[in-house]
C-alpha cells in the first residue's frame, strides 16, 4: 500500500522546555499514514493523531477553507492544512510546523491571543453617525466591488506571521488587521471619519508596512493585505489634507 | 478548576449564539459566549447560497410578502413545520436582514443600490439575499464584529461537556478550558445552547467536523426532550470525493444536473421546478438516476453543470464554488462539469423550544440547528437556516434576558459548579483509568457508517431495524474504550472520546425517531411505507432520554396548522 510520511515539529509545554515568542524546539517526529490519491494534510493529522500519537495537537473545523482554523507551515510555505493534498508533493517527507515568528500553544497550535486583540483594535465594524433608514443603506455594485478583497479574509493569521515588520519587538497591528481596517474605510456607508485614523496612521499602523509583500504570498485565499495598507497610506493623506477618505 | 458567573451563558459562537448574545447584551444583560473554536470559525461561515426574506426587491419578486415566504416554507416542510413558527420566522426575516446590512453584512447589490436577491428551490419568488455565494461567511463576520463592537466577551477555546441542573434549574455548563487545560464552571441564571447539528453522524456530510451535535446530545442527557430528529436534510450537491458543499446558488444561478446519458433528468421528477425543487425531491432524484445506473461512468455521482453561466457570472456570483471544485475536486467549473453526491447537510430535528427558544428546563434555551422550534418540519427549504439562526437567535436571547431580569431564583452556591466539575473531571480520569480493549475513533467510524448505509435518503424497515441494533451494540461498545491521556492542552484525544457518547445517543434518536414513523414525509422517504400519513404521521416525534437506556422514550406532539391546508407537494 502506497504511503505518506509526514515530519512534524512538536511541542508540549508540559514536558518541553519553556519558549518565548517565536521560539521553537527542534523535536521532529515522523510518521506514516496510507496514501490516497485525495488526502489532505489534515486528513494525514487526524490518521496520526487517530492511530498512532492520540497527543497531537492541531486546529481544526470546516476542512473546506472558510474557516481559517488550520493556517500551518507546510514544507516551508504557508498553507491550509485542509486545502493542501498530499499528491501534490510527489512523495517527498511532509514536513509540518505550526507558523513561525508565533508564540505556541501546543505542537501545530499557535497562540492567537495578540492576533485578534490587535483585530479588534482597529474597530472592524460599520460606525455610522446618521439614523440608519428603514430598509438597506443604498449601496451601488461599483461600491460594494471594492469590499470584494477584504471582506473574504478568513483571519487565519498567515500574512501576520509572515509579515518581516511583525518578527521585532514592536507592536506592529498586522497585514489582517489593517486589511479589515481598510474593509471599513472603503465601505461607502461607513461614517467612520477621523475615527480610526488615529489608529492606522502611525508608526505602529500603516508606515511599518515596508511592501515586501510576504503577506500577498502567504495568503490562502489569494488576498492582498499591501494593496490595503497602500490604500490606507493614500486615505491617510486625504484624510490629514481634506478631511475626507476621497 | 474555577467558577465563572455571567448572568446568562451562550454556548455557541455560530450566528445564532452571536445573535442571541448581542440581542441580550443590548438589553444589558452580563453575557458570556463560549465557543470551541473562535466565533468567526464557526460553521455558519461555511453557508453559502443566502438568506430568504421577502424584500420583494428582485424585478420578479414586486408582490412578494412574508404570508407567501411562510406558505413555501411550509409546503417545504411536507407540512410538519408549526406553521404559526413559519409565519413568526417569515415576518421577523425582513427587519432581520436590514439590520444585518445596517450592521455592515456585505450584501451583493442589484443595479439601484438595494439588496440582490436569487432564485432558491423550493420557493416561489426569487427571495434570498446574497452575498457572492460566501453569505454565511459575510454574516458570521458581521455578528462577530458587533458583538466587539458591543464588548461581549468571548471565552475562545472553551469546549463545553455539560449542563448543570440545579433543583429542575438549569444552573450553567461544565467546559475544558482547551488552551490552559482543566475544566471549569460556568454558572448563569440562564443558558442559551447554540452548537449547530449533527452532521458529522453520518459519514457522507457536508458538514464541519465540529458540527457534532453536543449542544443537543448534553441538553438530551439532561432529561430536555429532542424533536423530530429523524429528518435528516441531504443536500443534493456535495462533492463527489469529499462531500463539501456547492451551493443550492449554483442551480439558482441556472445550472444543470446531468447525468451520464447527457439528460437534465430532474424533468422527470419535478418538470416545472427542475434543477430548483426542494432539496429532499432533488436528492432523491438524483439517487434514483445514479441506483438505476445513470451516475456517470457507472459510479456514484452525477453532473452539476456550470459551463453555460460563463467565466464571468461564475466570477461574480459563484467565486467560491469555483475555488473549492478546483482545490478539493480538481475540476474547474468554467470549462468541466462538477462531479457531485448528494450529502448529510442538515439537522431538521433538534432541542424541543418554542418561538423564543425556551424548552421544557427553566432557564435553558436553545437555538439554531441544534434547535428545533419547528420551522423545517420535515424538511428545510435552502436560505431558511441562515435566516432562523438570525431570528431565533434575537428571540432566544431576548426570552433569555426578560427571565433572567425577573430573577426568580437566588443564585446558585459556588459549590454547584465546584461539583459538577469536578464530577467531570473525575469521569474523564475514569476513562484513563479504565483497561479497555474498544477503539473509540473505530466506533466512530462504524457509527457513522451505519448512519449513511441504514438512516440515508431511501429507508425501510429491515434495513433500519438492522442499523438500530449496531448503533445500540456500538453503545455497548463505549463502556469498552479508555483514555491515553486526561490532561494537558489541547487534548484532542479527551475532547473526542468524551463527545463520541453524545453523538452515539444523538444518533441513537434519529435512528429510533425513523423507524417508527411509518410513512414518507419530506427528507425521511421509506421504501415500504411510500405515501405520506396524515391521519396518523402529522404530529411532531418527541425523543426523551432514559437512563441507562440506549434507545429514548418516544411520544408524539400536535402540529400546530391553521393557516394552510396540508395538500400534495408537487414542484
Amino acid at each position: 500500500m502506497p504511503e505518506a510520511r509526514f515530519r512534524i515539529r512538536r511541542y508540549d509545554p508540559a514536558s518541553d522546555p519553556p519558549l518565548r515568542g517565536g521560539q521553537r524546539t527542534d523535536r521532529w517526529e515522523e510518521f506514516t499514514v496510507p496514501y490516497e490519491s485525495t488526502l489532505t494534510v489534515l486528513e494525514g493529522l487526524f490518521f496520526i493523531q487517530e492511530k498512532i500519537d492520540g497527543s497531537l495537537s492541531f486546529r481544526y473545523c470546516c476542512r473546506a477553507s472558510i474557516c481559517g482554523s488550520c493556517a500551518m507551515y507546510i514544507q516551508g510555505k504557508y498553507r491550509l492544512a485542509c486545502q493542501t493534498n498530499v499528491r501534490h508533493f510527489d512523495g517527498q517527507v511532509i514536513t509540518v510546523e505550526p507558523m513561525p515568528h508565533m508564540p505556541l500553544v501546543k505542537d501545530l497550535v499557535c497562540d492567537m491571543t495578540s492576533f485578534f486583540e490587535k483585530y479588534e483594535y482597529v474597530k472592524p465594524w460599520l460606525i455610522r453617525q446618521s439614523q440608519d433608514p428603514e430598509r438597506e443603506i443604498p449601496q451601488s455594485p461599483a461600491e460594494r466591488r471594492l469590499l470584494d478583497m477584504p471582506i473574504d479574509c478568513i483571519l487565519c493569521g498567515c500574512c501576520y506571521s509572515s509579515c518581516p515588520s511583525m518578527w521585532g519587538e514592536d507592536d506592529y497591528l498586522g497585514p489582517a488587521q489593517l486589511l479589515w481596517l481598510y474593509r471599513f474605510e472603503a465601505d461607502s456607508r461607513d461614517e467612520g471619519g477621523r475615527e480610526r485614523l488615529a489608529h492606522f496612521d502611525n508608526e505602529r499602523g500603516v508606515y511599518r508596512c515596508h511592501t515586501i509583500t510576504n503577506c500577498i504570498e502567504a495568503c490562502p485565499k489569494e488576498l492582498s493585505p499591501t494593496e490595503a495598507i497602500q490604500w490606507l497610506k493614500k486615505a491617510a493623506v486625504r484624510r490629514r489634507l481634506f478631511g475626507r477618505r476621497k | 478548576m474555577s467558577v465563572v458567573r455571567h448572568q446568562l451563558v451562550v454556548v455557541g459562537g455560530g450566528l445564532a449564539g452571536l445573535r442571541a448574545a448581542i440581542e441580550a447584551r443590548q438589553r444589558g444583560v452580563d453575557v458570556a459566549v463560549l465557543s470551541q473554536v473562535h466565533p468567526a470559525r464557526s460553521h455558519s461561515g461555511a453557508a453559502q447560497g443566502g438568506i430568504n426574506a421577502a424584500l420583494a426587491n428582485h424585478p420578479e419578486a414586486h408582490d412578494d410578502t412574508p404570508e407567501k415566504h411562510a406558505f413555501d416554507t411550509v409546503k417545504g416542510s411536507d407540512y410538519l413545520a408549526d406553521q404559526a413558527a413559519a409565519q413568526q420566522m417569515t415576518q421577523d426575516a425582513v427587519p432581520a436582514i436590514y439590520e444585518m446590512e445596517h450592521w455592515g453584512c456585505p450584501f451583493s447589490r442589484f443595479d439601484d443600490g438595494r439588496i440582490a436577491q436569487r432564485p432558491f428551490g423550493g420557493a416561489g419568488y426569487p427571495r434570498t439575499c446574497y452575498g457572492a455565494d460566501k453569505t454565511g461567511h459575510y454574516l458570521l463576520h458581521t455578528c462577530v464584529q458587533r458583538s466587539l463592537m458591543l464588548g461581549i466577551p468571548f471565552s475562545t477555546e472553551f469546549f463545553v461537556t455539560r449542563l448543570i441542573v440545579n433543583d429542575g434549574v438549569c444552573a450553567g455548563v461544565v467546559a475544558y478550558d482547551m488552551t490552559r487545560g482543566g475544566f471549569h464552571a460556568f454558572l448563569g441564571d440562564a443558558v442559551i445552547m447554540a452548537t449547530g447539528g449533527a452532521g458529522r453522524t453520518y459519514s457522507n456530510t457536508t458538514n464541519a467536523i465540529i458540527s457534532t451535535g453536543g449542544g443537543a446530545a448534553m441538553a438530551y442527557q439532561a432529561g430536555v426532550p429532542l424533536k423530530d430528529m429523524e429528518f435528516i436534510q441531504f443536500h443534493p450537491t456535495g462533492l463527489y470525493t469529499t462531500n463539501i458543499l456547492m451551493t443550492e446558488g449554483c442551480r439558482g444561478e441556472g445550472g444543470y444536473l446531468v447525468n451520464s446519458e447527457g439528460e437534465r433528468f430532474m424533468a422527470r421528477y419535478a418538470p416545472t421546478a427542475m434543477e430548483l425543487a426542494p432539496r429532499d425531491i432533488t436528492s432523491r432524484a438524483i439517487w434514483t438516476e445514479i441506483l438505476e445506473g445513470r451516475g456517470i461512468d457507472g459510479k456514484a455521482y452525477v453532473h452539476l453543470d456550470l459551463r453555460h453561466l460563463g467565466q464571468a457570472k461564475i466570477a461574480e456570483r459563484l467565486p467560491g464554488i469555483r475555488d473549492l471544485a478546483i482545490h478539493f475536486e480538481g475540476v474547474d467549473p468554467v470549462t468541466e462539469p462538477i462531479p457531485i453526491v448528494p450529502s448529510q447537510h442538515y439537522t431538521m430535528g433538534g432541542i424541543d423550544t418554542d418561538v423564543d427558544g425556551a424548552t421544557a428546563l427553566p432557564g435553558f434555551y436553545a437555538a439554531g440547528e441544534c434547535a428545533c422550534v419547528s420551522v423545517h418540519g420535515a424538511n428545510r427549504l435552502g436560505g431558511n437556516s441562515l435566516l432562523e439562526t438570525i431570528v431565533f437567535g434575537r428571540r432566544a436571547g431576548a426570552a433569555a434576558a426578560a427571565y433572567v431580569g425577573r430573577g426568580e431564583r437566588p443564585a446558585v452556591p459556588d459549590r454547584v459548579g465546584q461539583s459538577a466539575a469536578a464530577a467531570m473531571e473525575a469521569a474523564v480520569a475514569a476513562l484513563v483509568e479504565r483497561e479497555g480493549s474498544q477503539d473509540a475513533y473505530q466506533i466512530r467510524v462504524e457509527m457513522t457508517a451505519t448512519m449513511k448505509d441504514c438512516f440515508g435518503i431511501f429507508r425501510d424497515q429491515v434495513t433500519m431495524r438492522e442499523g438500530l441494533d449496531k448503533l445500540v451494540a456500538l453503545k455497548e461498545r463505549l463502556d469498552g474504550i479508555s483514555l491515553r491521556g486526561s490532561g494537558g492542552v489541547f487534548n484532542l484525544d479527551m475532547m473526542r472520546t468524551v463527545e463520541l457518547e453524545g453523538m452515539l445517543d444523538v444518533a441513537l434518536a434519529t435512528a429510533a425517531g425513523a423507524l417508527a414513523r411509518t410513512e414518507s414525509r419530506g427528507s425521511h422517504a421509506r421504501t415500504d411505507f411510500a405515501a405520506r400519513d396524515d391521519e396518523h404521521w402529522l404530529r411532531h416525534t418527541i425523543a426523551s432520554y432514559r437512563p441507562g437506556e440506549a434507545e429514548p422514550r418516544l411520544d408524539w406532539a400536535p402540529v400546530s396548522l391553521g393557516l394552510f391546508e396540508p395538500q400534495e407537494r408537487k414542484y
